[in-house]
């Protein structure tokens, strides 16, 4: 760490004052292992004299025992971080690197450009403000050229520079680049860039990256490292009316009630007219404090804590915003997401998603399409897979503030977590409201779900029978509404077999159809428990995730989920309806047990055993316990 | 008119306390007595102004810290009115493990991480801070801020959470925990930097002054209590040294210094030419030695 070696030495205070008014840029590489990207990003910090004699004689190490440069230095390695990596020679994960001049400092977000590692390069770029997208002059512009071209640009980044590497082995051809530079240009014209500078580099003999090369004097722009340190990145947050979404309400006595967060646009001061979304109450800005001392005016970026001159209600997830074009809300959505899981997204499967420091539960209602992220065709699909990206609709569980991610990069951005792994699984950008979700109010009717199960003086609920096909739960359903019906109670049976041929006859069997197929039957039994039934939904639902969501719909108390156990060799055995055997001789597909996965239940409000138990038994049971919860007792 | 490198980063790091804050049940913060927990202590007094920080500083004492460590870290507990633990492995104490008798590695691994998965299953924390850098080693360069660990605190340096913009996904299941680094972004020269900004007050051990002191393997080891083994003959000298960083004294190489002041200090590290933690015997070991400590639970 040697720069300006002359000023720390002689005036180590001028120097500190110097670089305490440096800016700071967030760039992100990408590029595959074979343009040279990890090699470019050693260069910057060997150029930039980051790295300390230690590290680099542990490098020359390095460099014999598994370099690929021969006998010169590696600088790959210097970068190429897990063990993992280092065995299979690529770059697997987002990496930071760090490194400052005298002008500015500097975060590098060094990704994979492998078409499987999409998601690694959404998250570098969702911090970036420029992208640096390698390109290898042999070969020219390339699908991943544009696939990362792209996912920049889906992310809001604004500022390209297309590093033309390896102009050393085409004898820096100015014609060369010439007809690359055209093409790249000719492409990004559909994408949404404000500046894109291309520079021809080699990165592995250092030529225009620091200083201009001089084997390419046609060449007459800048050098990378100049262009990075006077890029102009204060146009990025365009918006400029204030907003702060609420992080934590400040409470530390009676007498004092402040709000933290960080503002996510424009600049506020004492005195500032502030309209809270989505409550819509208004008040006056009093204080903005700091430990210092109070502020006389903040802006965005900054975290701070701010007093209201009037006691109103807001919690954490509240945007607090000016006046003057406040923030939107809806519960309803056109979005774009990025699949980052294993398992892929379904329509209609309910996921939570994290957005200006709230979770609410939200459900893809529809996939529009999906994007070919190589050349940006739209594609038709049923579903996401991993490293896919699709345009969808979403319905939350509540309205939330929002502006749309083209306005705000911070308050138009969310992820998506599982609900059982708790992993983050989706990242998305919102584009716009549906509706205003202030429009559509719910139907007031004056007849309702209270009045309705009191006239017929019964508790209404969901026993939702899951279990493998031929484990017994139509039986049991069947036989549990008979003794329902017996002691007086309104009913009705959701049965698989019958949905399927009226309601849910346009489904097949994919995970797709599946997640719909129990989307509309629980959508249904929701209904029927407003209607005032006892409702017994007897269907194989084989995953987690469904039955949640079914559970979600209802209050608490209303759905009971019955987990009818039978193991897969017994309920084969008795193949009640030889549907098993025609799956095993591969007539049906996707058959639940036999090709299609079956998760049962975590958490079962019952478990009803069908191999030593007779289905009379199990309705016992059931009764037994509807007793005990206080089922049965309204009358 | 935009905010400097310093201030974006203390925003950030702000930001990140709050979050913590606001979605943990039972956070703590790591305090480790060296400059980056004084930088990462002084952030969150920052970040909850006027309330102080809500959640107690844990301090894993190896029972090999230098002396005065121990003073700084109780006067200063004391003078901010902080909930100050202190968690010390007793097995390892009966053990009589130390650097000196059991080594290094064994000594760190006893008293160091299996001292801190003991301390954070006992009090059920499922959140702490750290003030860990990623510009401190390659593996840190890969990690979350928002870093999850399993029930056995273990890191699965395959299996991360992607983490994009400033949403931090918090959510765990029961007996899981998050390390939270809110210094993730910082480099050694913003700490330096931001301590003479704000006027940070650190250990003087940072500080160069007149210390007893051996030589062993190369390394400048300071005699801070009669545990040092001493060769037949040998008397500790009286050296100009200070520290780059704090650890237990046994394990912590001092530098020859005549930098007795904070822009001095700086000065001198700007102008070394051997990384921060050479000074550390634990990374002398292979490249992946880091990554396999932490994915055991070292932090």
């Amino acid at each position: 760490m040697s720069h300006q070696d002359n000023l720390i030495a002689e005036d180590i205070l001028a120097y500190l004052e110097a670089q305490r008014n440096k800016s700071y840029l967030r760039c992100l590489t990408c590029g595959s292992v074979d343009d040279g990207k990890s090699t470019l990003i050693g260069r910057l910090l060997f150029d930039s004299k980051m790295i300390y004699e230690d590290q680099l004689s542990a490098l020359e190490n390095d460099s014999k025992k598994s370099g690929t440069q021969g006998e010169k230095i590696d600088l790959a390695l210097l970068v190429d971080g897990l063990a993992a990596e280092r065995e299979q020679g690529i770059t697997i994960d987002v990496a930071y690197r760090f490194f400052s001049t005298d002008k500015r400092k500097f975060i590098i977000a060094d990704t994979p450009g492998h078409i499987q590692y999409t998601r690694n390069m959404a998250t570098g770029a969702s911090t970036a403000d420029l992208a640096i997208i390698l390109i290898d002059a042999r070969r020219g512009v390339l699908d991943q050229t544009r696939r990362h071209s792209y996912i920049a640009s889906l992310l809001g980044i604004r500022n390209i520079v297309v590093a033309v590497n390896k102009m050393d082995l085409v004898e820096f051809s100015q014609h060369k680049f010439n007809e690359i530079e055209e093409e790249y240009r000719g492409f990004a014209e559909k994408l949404d860039f404000k500046e894109i500078v291309c520079i021809p580099m080699s990165a592995l003999d250092g030529d225009n990256v620091m200083n201009r090369s001089e084997r390419c004097k046609w060449y007459k722009g800048k050098s990378l490292m100049e262009h990075l340190e006077t890029v102009d990145i204060s146009q990025e947050v365009t918006q400029t009316s204030f907003r702060m979404p609420v992080q934590w309400v400040n409470r530390p006595n009676l007498d004092f009630r402040g709000y933290s967060g960080t503002i996510a646009a424009g600049q506020v001061k004492p005195g500032d007219e502030i309209i809270v979304i989505p409550s819509g109450k208004r008040s006056v800005v009093d204080k903005i404090v700091i430990r210092d001392g109070d502020l006389y005016q903040a802006e965005v970026n900054e975290s701070v804590t701010i007093t209201l001159r009037d006691e109103i209600d807001i919690s954490r997830g509240d945007i607090i915003c000016s006046t003057d074009d406040p923030a939107e809300q809806s519960d309803q959505f056109q979005a774009n997401i990025i699949w980052m899981d294993e398992e892929a997204m379904f329509p209609g499967r309910q996921y939570i998603m994290k957005i200006n420091n709230q979770t609410v539960p939200a459900t893809v209602t529809d996939l529009k399409y999906k994007v070919n992220v190589n050349n940006f065709a739209h594609e038709a699909g049923k579903s996401l897979a991993l490293n896919e990206v699709g345009v969808c609709n979403l319905s939350l569980g509540k309205p939330i503030p929002f502006d749309s991610y083209k306005k705000n990069r911070h308050t138009g951005a969310f992820i998506l977590i599982d609900r059982q792994t708790n992993a983050t699984i989706g990242a998305g950008m919102l584009d716009y409201s549906l509706r205003r979700a202030a429009n559509v109010v719910w139907q007031d009717l004056e007849v309702g779900k209270v009045e309705r199960a009191n006239l017929k003086h019964q508790k209404p609920a969901v026993l939702w029978f899951t279990g493998l096909s031929g484990s017994g739960k139509s039986t049991i359903a069947g036989l549990l509404e008979k003794k329902l019906f017996d002691i007086g109670r309104h009913t009705y049976v959701l049965d698989g077999d019958n949905v399927r041929h009226g309601l849910n006859k346009d489904l097949g069997f994919t995970d797709a159809d599946r997640v719909e197929n129990i989307r509309r039957v629980a959508e249904t039994s929701r209904l029927m428990v407003e209607a005032g039934l006892m409702v017994m939904v007897s269907f194989i639902s084989p995953f987690r995730s469904e039955r949640q969501m079914a559970r979600n719909l209802m209050e608490d108390g209303e759905f009971i989920e019955v987990f009818v156990n039978t193991p897969l060799d017994v309920a084969e055995q008795r193949d009640v309806k030889g549907l098993y055997k025609k799956a095993r001789e591969g007539k049906i597909k996707n058959f639940t047990g036999i090709d299609s996965p079956y998760e049962a239940p975590e958490n079962p409000d019952i478990v009803v055993d069908t191999v030593d138990k007779t289905p009379e038994k199990a309705v016992e049971q059931i009764l037994a316990y509807l007793e005990e919860n206080g089922y049965l007792s309204a009358s | 008119m935009s905010l400097t490198h310093l201030e974006l980063l203390e925003a950030e790091s702000i930001h990140i306390m709050r979050e913590v804050a606001a979605e943990c049940e039972n956070p703590v913060m790591l305090y480790s007595i060296g400059k980056d927990s004084s930088v990462m202590l002084h952030l969150a007094l920052k970040a909850f102004y006027p309330s102080k920080p809500p959640f107690p500083l844990l301090h894993v004492d190896t029972t090999w810290k230098f002396r005065e460590m121990i003073e700084f870290r109780d006067n200063l507990a004391k003078t901010l009115g902080l909930e100050l633990l202190v968690h010390i492995n007793e097995d390892g104490v009966k053990e009589g493990v130390g650097p000196f008798t059991h080594g290094s590695a064994y000594h760190t691994d006893v008293m160091k991480t299996q001292a801190l998965k003991q301390a954070l299953s006992k009090y059920k924390f499922d959140a702490a801070f750290g003030g860990a850098r990623r510009d401190e080693e390659k593996s840190r360069a890969k990690e979350r801020i928002f870093s999850f660990r399993s029930a056995q605190h273990r890191w699965d340096p395959k299996n991360q959470r992607p983490e994009l913009w400033n949403i931090y996904n918090t959510r765990i299941s029961k007996g899981e925990s998050m390390r939270v680094f809110p210094m993730s972004n910082w480099t050694e020269l913003d700490i330096w930097q931001y301590i003479h900004l704000e006027n940070i007050q650190i250990p003087s051990l940072y500080y160069a002054a007149k210390r007893p002191v051996v030589e062993r393997d190369g390394m400048i080891i300071m005699v801070d209590d009669d545990r040092v083994p001493l060769e037949p003959g040998e008397e500790p000298v009286e050296k100009m040294v200070r520290f780059r960083t704090l650890g237990c004294y046994p394990l912590t190489g001092a530098v020859e210094s005549e930098a007795t002041t904070l822009p001095d200090i700086i000065q001198e590290t700007l102008l070394t030419t051997s990384s921060e933690r050479q000074g550390r015997a634990i990374d002398k070991d292979s490249a992946a030695s880091m990554e396999k400590k932490k994915q055991e639970g070292y932090f």
